[in-house]
């Protein structure tokens, strides 16, 4: 075996498609993950020019938080939501992964991982909420 | 009354004659503890002796057999008819490889790839015999021991994106392997293994996590790879914040 | 562990800290103010952004995903094949997360 190699010039190479995410469940459900960052970057953007306005006198921010009433911005944020819950769904099976939790000597299951993390989630937007309905005047 | 048959659709490739690959069919019989592997050898034996394709053990322990069984890669020898009868089967060579002849692909940049890693223990000053074996608790060993299971077959580098579009890409088993090696507690030669932590070692790798789904030994490369992110970036961080430290 | 010098791990860690930031923080955001303000069901004043602890808390929760955008989106750009030219595209997508960060500390620096 001297390790020779095949002729380049005989071998087929196959092009990947630009469509290739489109062509499996998988590839096309990590495409989805990956641009649920646009939907959660553009409602970020779209909440600081929130704040900017009350720069501007709190009528002006009061007036902004009507105009996000219309059908539009709420199809929006439904799908900013959807997005954004599907981004932490997928996030906390991602740390799963990538930072196994011990305990003792076992590993933890990767399912329970996500239940703790999916819990953390409700709690710490609950407390995020009740702080915002008490100090917000 | 007829012996059922299976279809099979698979990939024909003349090097030098051909100028694209074609499909050709064949029908099989159709028996319930068949595996791909039984119906191309099949085939080969009885009714296409030119057809050609690598496999060794038939029991999914050297590697040899992976191919593309309905746009998904498999080990052949792993593949029942039943699961796909009474549908017909596309068989193709492994993606994101070139194709030699038939089903058979070029894994040269694969080999290449595992060399580059440093594959071995390295230590900074070796221990010679008289001083005794190395020592290795259990917990040292399951720190690393499934990414030791790797049996080379590639299955990973055709279900990863990255890799069909950017062959540079260190890709799956090859990070897994230098993983393997740099947690294991004999080795002292990770600074050697620099290789992974290039841009197209470990930075290429989106997550897809396809690779760990594929993987018939549960290797997990998927895990190597991102832990390795996380042990990069924080020697990263370290080396920036704490500069001193690195002496 | 790296041969070549790289900027990498920063991205990373910023992409990670923000993904987390964002996995924890935004669907709350997104329900208070993206539907119980607009549509009425409370009513907010605006005081509560006067706090300094609360312009912490919004500058980590606006500007750490930026930084989650802009790696998971060059390289999803890549992954589509699109065509488009690397070094522009960093250059847009980093960059903007610096500006969006910036702009974000003008902003809350000035209520």
């Amino acid at each position: 075996m001297s390790g020779t190699r095949p002729d380049p010039s005989k071998l087929y190479h196959r092009e990947v498609p630009a469509t290739w995410w489109l062509k499996k469940k998988s590839y096309f459900f990590f495409m989805l993950r990956e641009l649920s960052s646009v939907f959660i970057a553009i409602f970020l953007l779209v909440y600081l020019y929130q704040i900017y306005q009350l720069t501007q006198g709190p009528e002006a921010y009061v007036a902004f938080s009507r105009r996000l009433s219309s059908p539009g911005w709420i199809l929006f944020n439904l799908i900013a939501l959807l997005f954004a819950l599907y981004h932490s769904i997928t996030w906390f099976q991602s740390s799963a992964i990538v930072l196994p939790l011990r305990v003792g000597e076992r590993e933890l299951p990767r399912n329970l991982f996500v239940a703790l993390n999916v819990v953390a989630l409700v709690v710490i937007s609950l407390i995020i909420l009740v702080l915002f309905l008490t100090l917000k005047g | 009354m007829a012996e059922p048959t299976i279809t099979l659709n698979i990939t024909r490739y003349r090097p030098g004659q051909d100028r694209a690959p074609t499909t050709q069919s064949y029908a099989v019989p159709y028996k319930e503890d068949w595996v791909v592997l039984d119906a191309l050898n099949h085939i080969k034996d009885q009714i296409d002796g030119t057809l050609s394709y690598r496999w060794s053990c038939r029991m999914g322990v050297c590697g040899s057999c992976g191919m593309m069984v309905n746009g998904t890669p498999k080990l052949t020898c792993a593949a029942f008819l039943r699961d796909y009868y009474p549908g017909e089967i596309r068989v193709e060579p492994l993606v994101n490889f070139p194709i030699i002849r038939d089903l058979v692909i070029d894994m040269s940049d694969f080999l290449d790839k595992l060399k580059s890693v440093k594959p071995w223990i390295i230590r900074k000053e070796e221990k010679p015999v008289s001083q005794g074996e190395y020592l290795q608790s259990p917990a040292q060993l399951e720190a690393f021991h499934q990414f030791t299971q790797c049996i080379n077959c590639m299955l990973c580098y055709a279900a990863c994106p990255v890799y069909g579009l950017e062959p540079k890409f260190l890709g799956p088993a090859a990070i897994a392997l230098g993983y393997r090696y740099n947690m294991d507690s004999r080795d002292q030669g990770q600074e050697q293994r620099a290789v992974i932590g290039n841009h197209d070692g470990i930075w290429d790798c989106t997550f897809v996590g396809e690779c760990s789904v594929v993987c018939p030994k549960d290797v997990d490369p998927a895990a190597a790879i991102q832990r390795s992110k996380v042990d990069t970036t924080k020697t990263w961080f370290q080396s920036i914040l704490m500069p001193w430290g690195q002496r | 562990m790296t041969g070549e010098k790289t900027t990498e791990p920063l991205w990373w860690g910023l992409f990670s800290a923000g993904g987390v930031v964002a996995a924890f923080l935004v669907p709350i955001q997104i329900i208070i103010f993206g539907f119980a303000l607009p549509l009425g069901w409370i009513s907010d004043s605006g005081m509560l952004y006067r706090n300094w602890l609360v312009k912490i808390y919004l500058f980590v929760l606006i500007a750490l995903p930026l930084y989650h955008w802009a790696h998971r989106f060059y390289f999803a750009l890549n992954d589509m094949k699109l065509g488009l030219p690397r070094k522009p595209l960093a250059a847009l997508c980093y960059g903007g997360a610096v500006v969006v960060t910036v702009v974000t500390l003008w902003v809350l620096s000035s209520l």
